[in-house]
């Protein structure tokens, strides 16, 4: 899955101290580890384990997740922004695979 | 503030009289073991209180592949009082944990959404940690259909 | 064996229970409006058409929480595969060096009512192309580059792409001329009875649409939003996937994607639904 692609939806601007709506989206199998193939066999556990959002270095919002997360995770949370900066994303992939992408926004 | 009764209260306060009636006992819920462990291992033995958290979920999922869920907690979410941590269980599931959201001040407001994979009928459960150590939880039950039909 | 197939056929027929009007009723009925444009789910019909006194789009069998995922393009999951097929769109590929781009420039201007009309009669084929098929053409004869298989990534990329371009305007398919016998084929296939459950398309989402299924509510079958993203499917797949479904789920040997029956089913569905809007890539159950 080292093809994962995110996508995020951040605002381009906000006012300062407003509190943001942020949603993200990956491409991600999420195999679950409890499904069996054709011939009976296991399906190993494949899934992305971690996602975390940080703001100029600060972490906003992160979560664990577990193969109980459906397929293409999907993320809608909150954020408040005080500067102008760079939001980072991360997905941490079982496999070792990290996937980053980054939004900025502008407070005026 | 007024005091407020609302549909859920009033349900809430009659199934547990309902069951205090049959059984003689406080209502609990029922957890597996498992459960039980996971959500003392999250709280340190403490016990959750009700309240502050809400769980925003389908009565009936129409497909248990991907079923959305919401987390809200009551919190100012400053520097000194926020939620930190929330938990989220799927009781019925095979491995009932489905995911942690870390919080922080930066959140400004300690929501999020996701979806999730239920293998049926079954409680969802939130617990969430405040900054202060205290803990507080909510409680779902998701009915999830299984499909006759739909190749 | 042929007890069990009895009592399967039991529960599959006995399992449709009347519903019907509390799915849909007129007035709780939220538009299907994305970006703030509404579309076409419902389109009334004259008597004598099969799903009288209205043909309905799938979207309106769906629950509300199935529905929010198709309102919004960044929380529909078809969207991962658009922005594959948009990238393809412009990858050069084959012993040519050509992309998709090369001869067709900017796909939002040249794709334009393409999925409207599938699928389309081709004269040097003798016989109607689906999206797939014209797709697999340009690769193969233009770009002297690998067809792509019906189901792959890159091909359900490129279908929800290209069919994107042509979202919110009817499904106008061509019924006249060649087109004309294998709408009729696609017809009488809708309502033959095959398999072990003895069961044609049309006992379903002909005669038994609005009503429940066991747990499932049956549409009417229209196809306007192919490729779609399924829940049950946790991801992208094609019309023909969904008809191959269908046939497994009444135990008879599908045809094969691209088969001439299947086809000649898309060219029927298509005429059937025509006028609802196209929603590809929509959200299904």
């Amino acid at each position: 899955m080292a093809s994962a692609k995110p996508r995020v939806k951040v605002p381009k601007s906000a006012a300062a101290g407003e509190v943001i709506t942020i949603k993200t989206l990956i491409s991600h199998k999420m195999e679950s580890g409890q499904r069996k193939d054709k011939d009976g066999n296991v399906i190993p556990r494949s899934i992305i384990n971690k996602f975390t959002c940080e703001f100029n270095g600060q972490p906003v919002f992160t979560c664990d997740l577990e193969p109980a997360i459906s397929a293409n995770p999907f993320f809608e949370f909150s954020a408040k922004v005080t500067e102008s900066g760079t939001f980072k994303f991360t997905w941490n992939d079982d496999d070792g695979s990290v996937y980053e992408t980054s939004a900025d926004i502008k407070v005026e | 503030m007024t005091a407020t009764v609302t549909r859920r209260s009033v349900l809430t306060l009659g199934a547990a009289a309902f069951v205090t009636g049959i059984v003689g006992l406080p209502a609990r819920p029922a957890w597996s073991a498992e459960i039980a462990d996971t959500i003392k291992e999250f709280t340190g033995g403490a016990e959750p209180q009700t309240g502050r958290v809400s769980i925003d979920a389908p009565e009936i999922a129409e497909n248990g592949n991907t079923v959305p869920i919401g987390i809200s907690i009551e919190s100012p979410m400053t520097s000194d009082d926020y939620v930190a941590d929330v938990i989220i269980l799927a009781a019925g599931n095979p491995n009932p944990g489905v995911a942690t959201f870390h919080f922080s001040p930066m959140s400004g407001e300690a929501t999020a959404q996701t979806r999730m994979r239920l293998a049926k009928t079954q409680d969802i459960v939130a617990i969430a940690k405040m900054s202060d150590g205290s803990f507080y939880m909510d409680k779902r039950t998701v009915k999830v259909t299984i499909g006759g039909c739909g190749g | 064996m042929k007890k069990w197939t009895y009592a399967a056929a039991a529960i599959a027929i006995g399992g449709v229970v009347a519903a019907g009007a509390a799915a849909v009723s007129a007035e709780d009925k939220p538009m299907l409006t994305i970006d703030g444009e509404t579309f076409t789910t419902h389109v009334k019909v004259p008597d004598d058409h099969p799903l009288a006194p209205e043909v309905i789009s799938g979207w309106e069998y769906r629950t509300r929480e199935t529905q929010a995922l198709e309102l919004d393009d960044f929380q529909n999951p078809a969207f991962l595969a658009v922005e594959q097929g948009e990238e393809l769109w412009s990858a050069v590929d084959g012993s040519e060096g050509k992309s998709c781009e090369s001869c067709h420039g900017d796909a939002a201007e040249s794709m334009k009512g393409v999925r409207a009309n599938m699928p389309r009669w081709n004269e040097a084929a003798n016989k109607p192309w689906t999206l797939e098929e014209h797709i697999n053409s340009c690769r193969k004869d233009r770009m002297g580059a690998e067809p792509w298989k019906w189901e792959s990534s890159e091909m359900l990329g490129m279908t929800a792409y290209v069919g994107l371009q042509s979202r919110g305007m009817p499904m106008t398919v061509q019924t006249d001329g060649p087109m004309a016998s294998w709408i009729e084929k696609g017809k009488e296939l809708y309502y033959t009875r095959v398999g072990q459950l003895d069961m044609a398309c049309a006992n379903c989402h002909v005669d038994n649409y609005g009503k429940y299924i066991r747990a499932d509510l049956l549409s009417q079958g229209n196809i306007n939003g192919f490729p779609t993203y399924r829940l049950k499917w946790q991801g992208v797949g094609s019309l023909h996937r969904r008809f191959k479904g269908c046939m497994d789920q009444v135990r008879a040997k599908p045809y094969k994607r691209g088969s001439d029956e299947f086809v000649a089913l898309e060219a029927y569905l298509a005429s059937r639904g025509a006028g609802l809007s196209v929603e590809t890539p929509a959200v299904r159950n």
